[in-house]
This record gives C-alpha cells, sequence and structure tokens, in this order.
C-alpha cells in the first residue's frame, strides 16, 4: 500500500492557493533582516491569518547564513513545515542551494545583482535589482543595506496580497516612535511594491486573503512568556549567567521586574549576574535557603554545571527554580538549534540517588503558567524545580491566546514563623509530619530560640544533626522518595484529547503543535489518533492509565534516544512497556508534522 | 577580690548563649582557636544570634560552623562555592549578619572563582579563611596557599609559588583585608569585633596550624614559625560606638578608622608607619614583607564607606524572603498592558 502524505501537493495551476503556505528568507547573519521578518509576520497576522515564524540562525555574530520562516495557515498549524513555497533569496552563498531545495511550482525571489543563473524551469523566478531599488529608497549609502530588506518586504507584500495598510502598521509598530526610521523603512516598502506591479508578470500561485482567526490573540516568544510568569509568580531573586539560548528570558525578566517592581525607588527584587553557572545555582540556593523565590535559566552546558548544587538542595530540600531552555547538544553541539535533549539528565540530575520535577510547557502560554506555579511548586516540595523549554518555544515567535490573571494565590510551603513555633512542642528540620514526605522548615533570621537548625549535604537525621547512622540515612532518602511520589498529582496534568481509538501518539513539550497537525493528517488517511501530552515529570498517573487503555503508543521524542521512551519504560509495567514505539526527530530543527505522520504510517503499515 | 567579667552581654545573654556543638577536629587545631574567638567576638558585640547567618564550603574549616552561634542558622555547602550561597542568602534577607567560614583549599584553590566575584561585589559578609596550607579532610596534601619551599611531613617539597589572598583581595577592591593568626588571641578578637561592625565583605585571613599535618619543621605555616616569624604591623583595639575613646594617644601615634555604626578601630603604630586607607600601600608592604620572609599581620586596608552589594541593588527595606504576594504580583492590569502590548 501506498500512501500520499503530502497534503500540500494539491497545487492547482489555475487557483493560487490561499492561506496555506511558508515563505523563507534566507539572508547573511548580521544584515539586519530581523526587523523586515518581524514586518512581514505581523501584516499576515494583522489580516486576521494564523502565522508563525522561526528563526533558523547560526552560532556567529555576522556572516554565516541564517533563514528566517513564516508560515501562514488557514487551519492554525504553527509547526515548522520543511519546505517553503516562497524563499527570498538574499545570501549569495547559499543560493545555489536554496534553490535547488525548492518544491516544484515555488516562487523563488532573488538578488539580480548576484550575476548567477537559475538552472531551474519549474519555478516562477523574480529576479529584483535590489541595490537599484535600495538605492532609489535611500540616499545615505550606509543604511542601504539595511533598508534592502525592506525592498522584499515591499515586492512579497504586493505579490502575495498583503494589505498595505498592515503594513505600515507594522511597520510602524516595528520602529516605535523612531520618525525617520519608519519613514525610511515605509518608502522602501513602498519602492518594493511598485517594482514587483510594474514588473511581476506571472501568475503567482499563492495568496493571502483576510481572515478573522487571529482576533485578540497575541505573538510571543516562550522566553518572554516565562518571564512574565516569573514576574507574576513573585520571583525575587534572579541569578544568571548568560547562555543561548536562555538569555532572552532572564534580560527580558530583568525589564518586567525593572518597570513593574520598583517602588519609591526600592527593588522587590535583586539580580545578580553571576561568574558562571556554578556561582547561579549557588546563589539560588542561598537565597531558596534564606526564604526567597529565586530562580535562573540556562541550558545544558550550564546544567551539567549546576549539577552539584541540585543535587545538594535535594538532599538538604531548599526549594529553587531552574529553567533550561534546550539546545542541541552534547557539548557545545550546535548552540542555536533545538532539541529535547537534556529530560533524563535533568530529571535525575547529580549523583546519588536524585529525581526532580521537570515542569514542560508546550506553548508560550504553558511557559507562562509553569513557570509561576513552579515557585509554588518549589516551595511546597521544597526542592529544585526544573522548567524544561527549548529553543524553538523559548526564541521563536508563536501565535496564542492573551495570558490570563492567576486565580491562585501564592503557595508559600510548610514554613514555621517565630508564632508557628511558638505552637509546636518540637522542631525537627528533617522530621516527616504529615505523612506527606514534606517536613517543616524554618527561615534564617527567625526571632525564635527553637528556629536555628544547621544545613549539610552530609548525612543528617530528622533533627539536622550530622550522622552517618544507616538507618538515619534511609529515613530522610526513603522520605525524599516519598515526596516526590506525592509530586506526581502536584505536577500539571497531561493534555488529553481522547477519541478511544487504538493508538495514542504521546508527545511533550514544542511537539505539540507538529503533532497536532499530524492528527489531522493521519485522519485524512483514516487513522484515528488519540494524544496525550506529558506536562511533567514525575509521570502523572493518568499517563499510566491512557496508556493501559491504548493498543499501540508512539512515543514522539526530539533527541536520539528516546529520552521519553527511556522514562517511560522506567515507569511502566512490563505488559505497557511493549506497547511503545518510538518516533524520534533530532537535527537541530523544530519538529515538522509529516515525520510525525510518516513515523507512524510505516510502522502501521510495516 | 577581682572584678569579675560580666555574665551577660548588652542584650543579655551569656557566653554560653553563643557557644555551638562540641567540635570534631583534632585536639590543638588552630581552628578550634578561631571559633572560641568568633564565640568570643560576637558576645562582645552583643549580636543577636538569631540574626546571624553562617556559611561555609567543604573541607575542615567548612565544619566549625555548627561550633559556634548554634543559635543561628548554618548551611555547610558545596566545596568552594559558599560566596555564591552567601550572596543569594544576604540578598534574600539583608537584615541577616553574615559570617562564612572557609578554608585556603576551599578558597584558594576549588573556590578562587566565587572567592573573586564576591569580593568584587562587596557582599556584607565576614569572610574568615582558616590558612593552614594544606588539605587536612584528605590528609595532607598541599594547598595553594602552602609557600614555595615548605615541606609536606613526608618531604616532599612545594615548587610552587602561594596565592596571598589578602594582596589578591586588596588588587580586587576589597573593603576590609587582614592578617591574623590563630595563636594571637587579642589580635584576631579585635579583627573580629571589627569585622563585625564593617558592612561589606571583610576578608580575615587567620593563620591556623594543622597540628596533624602541617605543623612540623619545614612547615611555614606551623606554630613555631608562625610565632617566631609573625610581625604585627600595628596593635589593634576595638571600640564600640557606645564607648568613649581612650584619650592617651599619642597623635600620630595612633590611627582611628570609624566604622560605618559609629564604632572605631584604633592602630597603635608599633615598627612602621602604616596606612590602612592607601590601597597601593598596602599591596607594595605586603609584597616586600614576603619577599622578606616576615609574616606580617594586621588590618592591612579598610574603606568604611565602599557601598556594599545589598545597598548597590537599592534593595527594599523589607528583607525579600519577607515580602508577601500583595507586594510581589503586579495587578491584572499589568498584565492586560503587557498583553496589549503583544497583540
Amino acid at each position: 500500500m501506498t500512501v500520499s502524505v503530502q497534503p500540500e501537493a494539491k497545487l492547482s495551476k489555475q487557483e493560487p492557493l490561499v492561506n496555506d503556505f511558508s515563505i523563507e528568507v534566507a539572508t547573511v547573519n548580521g544584515s539586519g533582516s530581523q526587523s523586515a521578518n518581524n514586518i512581514l509576520m505581523r501584516a499576515i497576522f494583522q489580516m486576521g491569518i494564523p502565522v508563525s515564524g522561526k528563526n533558523l540562525f547560526p552560532s556567529n555574530i555576522a556572516g554565516l547564513p541564517t533563514w528566517f520562516t513564516i508560515r501562514a495557515n488557514h487551519n492554525g498549524y504553527i509547526a515548522r513545515k520543511a519546505d517553503s513555497e516562497i524563499v527570498i533569496a538574499m545570501n549569495p552563498e547559499t543560493l545555489q542551494a536554496d534553490v535547488q531545495k525548492l518544491r516544484p511550482g515555488a516562487v523563488l525571489i532573488y538578488n539580480s545583482d548576484l550575476k548567477v543563473t537559475v538552472d531551474r524551469d519549474d519555478l516562477t523566478v523574480l529576479a529584483v535589482p535590489f541595490g537599484k531599488l535600495a538605492t532609489e529608497a535611500c540616499s545615505e549609502v550606509k543604511l542601504r543595506k539595511l533598508v534592502t530588506n525592506m525592498v522584499y518586504v515591499g515586492v512579497v507584500a504586493q505579490i502575495l496580497g498583503i494589505d498595505m495598510a498592515e503594513v505600515e502598521k507594522a511597520v510602524q509598530r516595528q520602529f516605535k516612535g523612531k520618525e525617520k526610521a519608519v519613514e525610511l523603512n515605509l518608502g522602501a516598502v513602498k519602492v518594493g511594491a511598485a517594482w514587483a506591479q510594474e514588473n511581476v508578470s506571472a501568475a503567482i500561485p499563492y495568496r493571502l486573503e483576510r481572515m478573522d482567526a487571529t482576533k485578540g490573540k497575541i505573538i510571543i516568544e516562550g522566553n518572554r512568556a516565562a518571564a512574565i510568569g516569573c514576574l507574576f509568580g513573585g520571583c525575587t531573586v534572579v541569578a544568571w549567567y548568560p547562555i543561548t539560548p536562555s538569555s532572552s528570558l532572564c534580560e527580558n525578566l530583568i525589564g518586567y521586574l525593572s518597570k513593574h517592581r520598583v517602588k519609591d525607588g526600592k527593588a522587590s527584587f535583586a539580580v545578580v549576574q553571576a561568574e558562571d553557572e556554578l556561582a547561579s545555582a549557588g546563589m539560588v540556593v542561598g537565597a531558596g535557603w534564606a526564604g526567597a523565590r529565586a530562580m535562573t535559566a540556562t541550558s545544558g552546558p550550564g546544567i551539567s554545571l549546576m549539577a552539584e548544587f541540585v543535587g545538594y538542595a535535594y538532599f538538604t530540600e531548599i526549594p529553587g527554580v531552574f529553567f533550561d531552555v534546550q539546545r542541541t547538544g552534547p557539548s557545545t553541539g550546535l548552540p542555536t538549534r533545538t532539541m529535547q535533549g537534556d529530560l533524563l539528565s535533568l530529571h535525575t540530575l547529580s549523583h546519588g540517588d536524585t529525581r526532580h520535577p521537570v515542569l514542560i510547557p508546550g506553548t508560550p502560554q504553558e511557559a507562562y503558567e509553569d513557570a509561576m506555579h513552579s515557585f509554588d511548586l518549589a516551595e511546597r516540595l521544597q526542592t529544585p524545580v526544573f522548567v524544561a523549554m527549548d529553543l524553538d518555544l523559548g526564541m521563536n515567535n508563536w501565535m496564542t491566546e492573551p495570558f490570563t490573571y492567576p486565580e491562585k494565590g501564592f503557595d508559600r510551603g510548610k514554613v514555621l514563623d517565630a508564632e508557628a513555633l511558638d505552637q509546636v512542642a518540637e522542631f525537627a528540620r528533617y522530621q516527616e509530619v504529615d505523612g506527606d514526605g514534606i517536613p517543616y522548615r524554618t527561615l534564617p533570621g527567625t526571632p525564635h530560640p527553637k528556629a536555628a537548625y544547621f544545613t549539610r549535604g552530609s548525612g543528617h537525621d530528622a533533627h539536622a544533626r550530622y550522622s552517618e547512622r544507616p538507618e538515619d540515612y534511609t529515613f530522610i532518602v526513603d522520605r525524599l522518595a516519598r515526596k516526590l511520589y506525592m509530586a506526581r498529582v502536584m505536577v500539571p496534568q497531561p493534555v488529553v484529547d481522547w477519541r478511544d481509538a487504538e493508538i495514542t501518539l504521546l508527545a511533550y513539550g514544542t511537539s505539540d503543535a507538529a503533532v497536532l497537525e499530524a492528527r489531522d493528517q493521519l485522519a485524512e488517511q483514516g487513522i484515528a489518533t488519540n494524544y496525550v501530552r506529558v506536562r511533567a515529570l514525575p509521570l502523572h498517573p493518568d499517563v499510566h492509565d491512557r496508556i493501559a487503555q491504548s493498543s499501540r503508543v508512539y512515543v514522539v521524542d526530539q533527541n536520539r534516544d528516546g529520552q521519553m521512551l527511556e522514562l517511560l519504560r522506567l515507569d511502566l509495567y512490563a505488559d505497557q512497556i511493549t506497547k511503545l514505539r518510538s518516533i524520534r526527530h533530532y537535527n537541530g530543527l523544530p519538529l515538522d508534522a509529516l515525520t510525525v505522520t510518516k513515523g507512524v504510517l510505516e510502522m502501521e503499515n510495516a | 577580690m577581682a572584678s569579675q567579667a560580666p555574665v551577660t552581654n548588652s542584650i543579655g545573654l551569656a557566653l554560653n548563649d553563643y557557644k555551638g556543638a562540641v567540635s570534631t577536629l583534632c585536639a590543638g587545631c588552630g581552628h578550634d582557636a578561631i571559633t572560641g574567638q568568633i564565640v568570643r567576638a560576637f558576645f562582645q558585640r552583643g549580636v543577636d544570634p538569631q540574626r546571624v547567618a553562617k556559611f561555609s564550603g567543604i573541607g575542615c574549616s567548612s565544619k566549625t560552623p555548627a561550633y559556634f552561634l548554634n543559635r543561628a542558622h548554618g548551611i555547610n555547602s558545596v566545596h568552594g562555592r559558599m560566596p555564591s550561597v552567601a550572596t543569594g542568602a544576604l540578598l534574600a534577607n539583608r537584615e541577616l549578619i553574615g559570617i562564612g567560614v572557609s578554608g585556603d583549599g576551599d578558597t584558594a584553590s576549588i573556590g578562587m572563582g566565587q572567592f573573586v566575584h564576591m569580593v568584587r561585589r562587596n557582599v556584607p559578609l565576614i569572610y574568615i579563611i582558616e590558612n593552614n596550607g594544606v588539605y587536612g579532610l584528605t590528609k595532607g596534601q598541599f594547598s595553594a596557599t602552602a609557600d614555595m619551599g615548605s615541606t609536606l611531613k613526608t618531604g616532599v617539597v612545594n615548587d610552587l609559588p602561594p596565592v596571598d589572598l589578602c594582596s589578591l583581595a586588596i588588587e580586587l577592591g576589597a573593603s576590609f583585608v587582614a592578617r591574623s593568626f590563630s595563636g594571637d588571641p587579642k589580635q584576631l578578637a579585635a579583627l573580629l569585633e571589627a569585622a563585625i561592625a564593617h558592612k561589606g565583605t571583610a576578608v580575615l585571613d587567620v593563620i591556623s596550624p594543622c597540628v596533624t599535618f602541617n605543623n612540623h619543621e619545614g612547615s611555614t605555616k606551623s606554630y613555631t614559625y608562625a610565632k617566631q616569624h609573625e610581625i604585627p604591623l600595628h596593635e589593634i583595639g576595638f571600640v564600640p560606638a557606645y564607648e568613649a575613646i581612650e584619650t592617651d594617644y599619642e597623635p600620630g601615634e595612633t590611627q582611628i578608622v570609624e566604622m560605618h555604626d559609629g564604632s572605631k578601630i584604633t592602630l597603635k603604630k608599633l615598627e612602621r608607619d602604616y596606612d590602612p586607607s592607601d590601597r597601593l600601600g598596602a599591596l607594595t608592604t605586603l609584597r616586600q614583607t614576603r619577599d622578606e620572609g616576615l609574616f606580617l599581620t594586621g588590618l592591612f586596608y579598610v574603606n568604611p564607606e565602599q557601598e556594599d552589594f545589598t545597598t548597590m541593588l537599592k534593595l527594599h527595606e523589607t528583607p525579600l524572603a519577607h515580602l508577601q504576594e500583595e507586594a510581589l504580583r503586579p495587578g491584572p492590569e499589568v498584565l492586560s498592558a503587557i498583553m496589549q502590548g503583544l497583540a
């Protein structure tokens, strides 16, 4: 049986494809194309058409090739699409390769100044004299390079039918308050549009038409969403060390804190750019010990350095929030590419028996909610809590509903203040009191003779005294295991769409967008699927139940080794494990729907 | 009959209220002598032990916070990383009085990076290095402060130059740098009281002989060597804010440093003229005496006016750890404004 899995191949020569294609801009890193791409994306968004933008950039400040893809889709699909229908090839270095990978029928816009020949006759080719047009739009030589990018915005807007009023609005938004920049860039857009109007005679097989599907929505990067969550989650100590792709999380947070949490010149927060990730983790631990809501954000290499402190905080029961915006590893790896590569290491980070809660947002909305919730969870459980994001979520542009204000207040956990200490017969820091594995703590500085205790990473008994007695050690670590068991129902529940199908797709994090689209593709092939999206570790009991109700479970991982699959194997009974099948994507690019669809079909038809 | 020492201090506590658990270090360890002086200094200054937070890294020295001030919270953290833990805790609660105890291995080797950056930030912390030139807990390897040419018990000679933590701290812009000797209780007591009065990082490098692994002939961190070679820069006194300064000091013979809280450090001249507010002069003196093989002690540099890290960050008067939801979660109008900006 052969199965066609190219739903977008239904291209007709006569009818242009409306609101369902991708635009790819190939440029040189550092050439200032970001503003142009944002304007293009925003203008489409403002036309009410669902849109997403992904920046596929190199680890480099200037000079290396970079691509930006904008996907417009009337169904609201926002995953990366493996190929693009319209390519704007501005980079001479990659031009031939960019041309070769184009699908038949695609539109190629390239710089005619580049003196190259395009030897394909199955494309619509627009050779645009960018140099000449930029000169026309801008008399200042210095600014011409930047303005060149705005010329392609004009060309694309004209040939695809983007409303020029929306482009104008997007330009004004981009250069807010800088009148000269608005005027200059808008001028360049118009020059591009005029050129296209006069010179493009070929029928363009793609068009954008107004819809009403983006009203009330926002466009946001996951790192910004998480920063907003930290702001409203009451974070007071931020200790960080810059690392791609996490830096913008802390940078955004610093911006929000400075704006919204300074009163009469006094800050209700402290930010430290630490000397390394060892120190940022140490500051989080110190601040958590003293009772503050502290966070850090890093990526894989930083997580490796934090391992010792995380084990320490686990054993000494100190709260802290650790964001990991994952990138492609191991080692320096592909630092500007995405991966769900740290799942196993986050869950078990450090030596000895250690297990940590890991929240896994799949959307900006969830990044916001998880960021807020992580502080409650860390203080309730008195343990380090990870929020596992990835570069795709953290740094790319996502269309989403606006965030809602939290209904629930803070949960500061089991803290005994001086008044509470008066009420208790005894305070023993590591004692099991309530049967939930979670002890009580006091904060340094508490004015009460019962308050003080000594925190140590070496063996300790229920009273926080130094101890190497076997029974004291097992008492502590068994209670810690109990605590993590309790955490299964305190972390977010899986997101489930249950159709009573035999097949279940199980995914997590940013695989969501691709899986949602893949389910529709599979449905078109007559294959119904259930969907379980894991939201956290330890695995919620509902994940077990859903697997038990399925015949076959396709586990989607964005890593080579199937790290979620491995975790499920550790957690499931033997008779359930045989149901698991693995779909893995690990080339540094965000997951696309066809990879999932093809993976399921191949195994279903095998 | 001689008058007895007061049983209680200015806040009504006895010396015993400042003690900790019984030390498990070797009998005669220099660290225990320092612990004794810490207990005494906090008692003398009438510091509420419940406001103190004790910090340490890993090593023999880092065990000692369990042996003093058992009414204070303490955290025996990770090897070489105590400065970051202390930084986090002191930012979380600016009302805490922080004291950290580290060793030469913990500070000058594994923890060098964190030491450097703590000093740069002027984190308000008394930072004591119990310096014996040797790794005790792992049984007698050289540390990075061991002098060139000094020997281990086994006869192994140290071929590498030592890290001088005082010079380094002064170079980094430290606001309080002193060196003392665990066998010089009077000087150590005065320096500790001064360090308590200081707002900023107070680096106290205290030579503290390891009786088990580094107290032999050939060691430059032994009791005998230190006693024979110690050259105090000045005679140090500490005068609390509520006490009037004695007037019998001869002008030019005694310098007086006024601390932030109104207390005063008195530095009575001994053999040489010395100005503890002269950073360059301090570096030169330290270098020269080191080259001469002298073991110089005293208050090398002090600047009570240097802004500490919590002041620099313009923190809220209420400790961050005590701020609750009303102060920390902006209202719904803030969220809608942010959302509108992204629409």
